[in-house]
């Protein structure tokens, strides 16, 4: 799986700009933070990859062919009707999977985010947390090579955000997942990314990629040393550069 | 701390036996005529004594709410997903929609009566009462569907889900809260069209409890009036009843208004 945009723009129809012509190249198994400030066009840029929107100018393409996606909202998006094993199995559901093998499938992503207890509650019984790791075992329930997720962790206290950044990573690497995910938390950028990508205000234009190295192993301590520090304040500077850039 | 429950249902009994008491001596220690106002006495003797042919009357006028409430919920979401499929129907048809809602069905009965002939009254009762019920439930249906969650129908796009699926999986259980609370109302509609069409359908043909309230009146007999008049309440508060019951039956795993705080 690779992906490439280029020259890719979009103005909405009531004429907004949302995005200035973008090039990128993202790579098998990257973890890519597209960094921004508020309403830069960073949920256009994600809905323009997963072809829910089409660009006003440039392509987008996959030179491996169209990958199979999961997508994670900022809300948990899950429908209250129906109970967290239901909500987990949705994309199966609507790919017609045979129900056997859907259940499994489902089954197996709500234990991979840690709730298989909870497979036959609804959703509103669930707290803020749980509720996003239902939206996260939805989107690999259909085994997707290509995550796309939309400040999915901006709504959770800080425990939880940094327990999910963890799972998130763990998923990352075992499946060997490319992760497009848009953040406008610069510490958030620099302790799950491999590279991050940086936006100006509306219409986005890309002021800078940030190649992140990080370190085998990363855990809480890791947030505490001069290397995170570094790579956090490279972000924050082509942040602030992309905030006094004329649009 | 609020009150016991039970007091829920306690307090409008111990209410209506009030009522019910003064009613009974005022009436009878003024000795008020029958033919202005029966005692409850009275109203019961009639009651039981004309109980067949009331019963009789009774299941003539549910049955025409009931196929007419039937109707007006399978036309009416029918026809809200179709509008809701097509914005182009909707604009098209909408306005027709609401100007039979808004058109007094009392002036259009008569009309129906005609055409449909007296002949096959009681098909012409369940039309009358079906154009009372059918505009709610068509108008919160289509409230309903069109409320869908915009991430999840963007999710279901993702999925490649057919119209099929996007209607069964998402719009139609979204749209359930909305199509329940319509159908407490149309159930309500329903009877009070039931009852204007007997009203007009009058003599001969009609047989139903709001002709036999014409019929006692005519003749003076209030305290059949009154007996007809309590069943045909009692009819309106069972329908209500037995819809909330399917409401809260339907959405109480998972509605925040079918929900009771546990605390």
């Amino acid at each position: 799986m690779s992906l490439r945009l280029e020259g890719v723009a979009k103005t909405f129809d009531n004429g907004l700009r949302a995005l200035a012509p973008i090039n990128l190249a993202i790579d098998e198994g990257m973890f890519v933070s597209i960094v921004g400030p508020s309403g830069c066009g960073k949920s256009t840029l994600l809905r323009l990859v997963a072809g829910l929107t089409a660009p006003s100018s440039g392509r987008i393409s996959f030179p491996h062919g169209r990958p199979e996606m999961g997508f994670v909202f900022q809300e948990p998006t899950l429908m209250p009707w129906a109970r967290v094993l239901e909500n987990a199995r949705l994309p199966l559901d609507l790919k017609r999977v045979p129900r056997a093998r859907a259940n499994e499938s489902a089954s197996r992503a709500l234990a991979r985010v840690g709730l298989s207890d909870f497979e036959r509650a609804y959703p509103r019984e669930l707290s803020g947390g749980m509720k996003m790791r239902v939206s996260i075992a939805r989107a690999i329930a259909s085994g997707p090579r290509l995550l796309l997720m939309d400040e999915p962790f901006a709504a959770l206290d800080d425990l939880t955000r940094q327990a999910l950044n963890d799972d998130l990573l763990k998923l990352w690497r075992e499946d060997g997942l490319t992760v497009l995910f848009v953040t406008h938390s610069v510490f958030e950028s620099a302790y799950l990314a491999t590279r991050a990508v940086v936006l100006t205000p509306r219409p986005g234009r890309v002021v800078k990629e940030i190649a992140i190295s990080h370190p085998p192993s990363r855990d809480e301590s890791y947030r505490l040393t001069p290397k995170f520090a570094a790579q956090a304040g490279q972000i924050s500077a082509a942040l602030r550069q992309a905030m006094e850039e004329p649009a | 701390m609020s009150a016991p429950a039970a007091l829920r249902y306690v307090m409008p009994l111990i209410v209506g036996a009030i009522v019910l008491g003064a009613w009974e001596t005022l009436v009878r220690y003024y000795a008020v005529p029958v033919f202005v106002l029966p005692a409850p006495s009275e109203i019961a003797r009639a009651f039981v004594a004309d109980f067949s042919s009331l019963l009789a009357s009774l299941w003539a006028t549910l049955r025409v709410t009931w196929i007419a409430f039937a109707l007006a919920v399978i036309s009416g979401s029918a026809l809200a997903i179709l509008f809701s499929q097509s914005r182009l129907v909707e604009m098209a048809l909408f306005p027709y929609a609401v100007i039979l809602q808004v058109t007094p069905v009392i002036a259009i009965a008569p009309l129906i009566l005609i055409w449909v002939g007296f002949d096959r009254v009681e098909l012409a009762l369940v039309l009358i009462a079906w154009i009372v019920a059918f505009f709610p439930v068509l108008s919160s249906m289509t409230v309903g569907l069109r409320s869908a969650d915009a991430n999840l129908v963007d999710l279901f796009r993702l999925y490649g889900a057919s119209r099929g699926q996007r209607i069964r999986l998402l719009q139609f259980p979204g749209a359930l809260p909305f199509l329940l609370n319509g159908m407490k109302i149309a159930g309500g509609l329903a009877l009070i069209g039931a009852v204007v069409a007997e009203f007009v359908a009058g003599s001969g043909t009609a047989t139903g409890l709001a002709w036999r309230i014409i019929e006692a009146g005519n003749r003076l007999e209030i305290a059949r009036m009154f007996a007809a008049l309590a069943l045909l309440s009692a009819v309106g508060i069972v329908n209500f009843y037995a819809l909330a019951a399917l409401e809260f039956v339907c959405l109480r795993r998972w509605h925040e208004s079918a929900i009771t705080k546990e605390s």
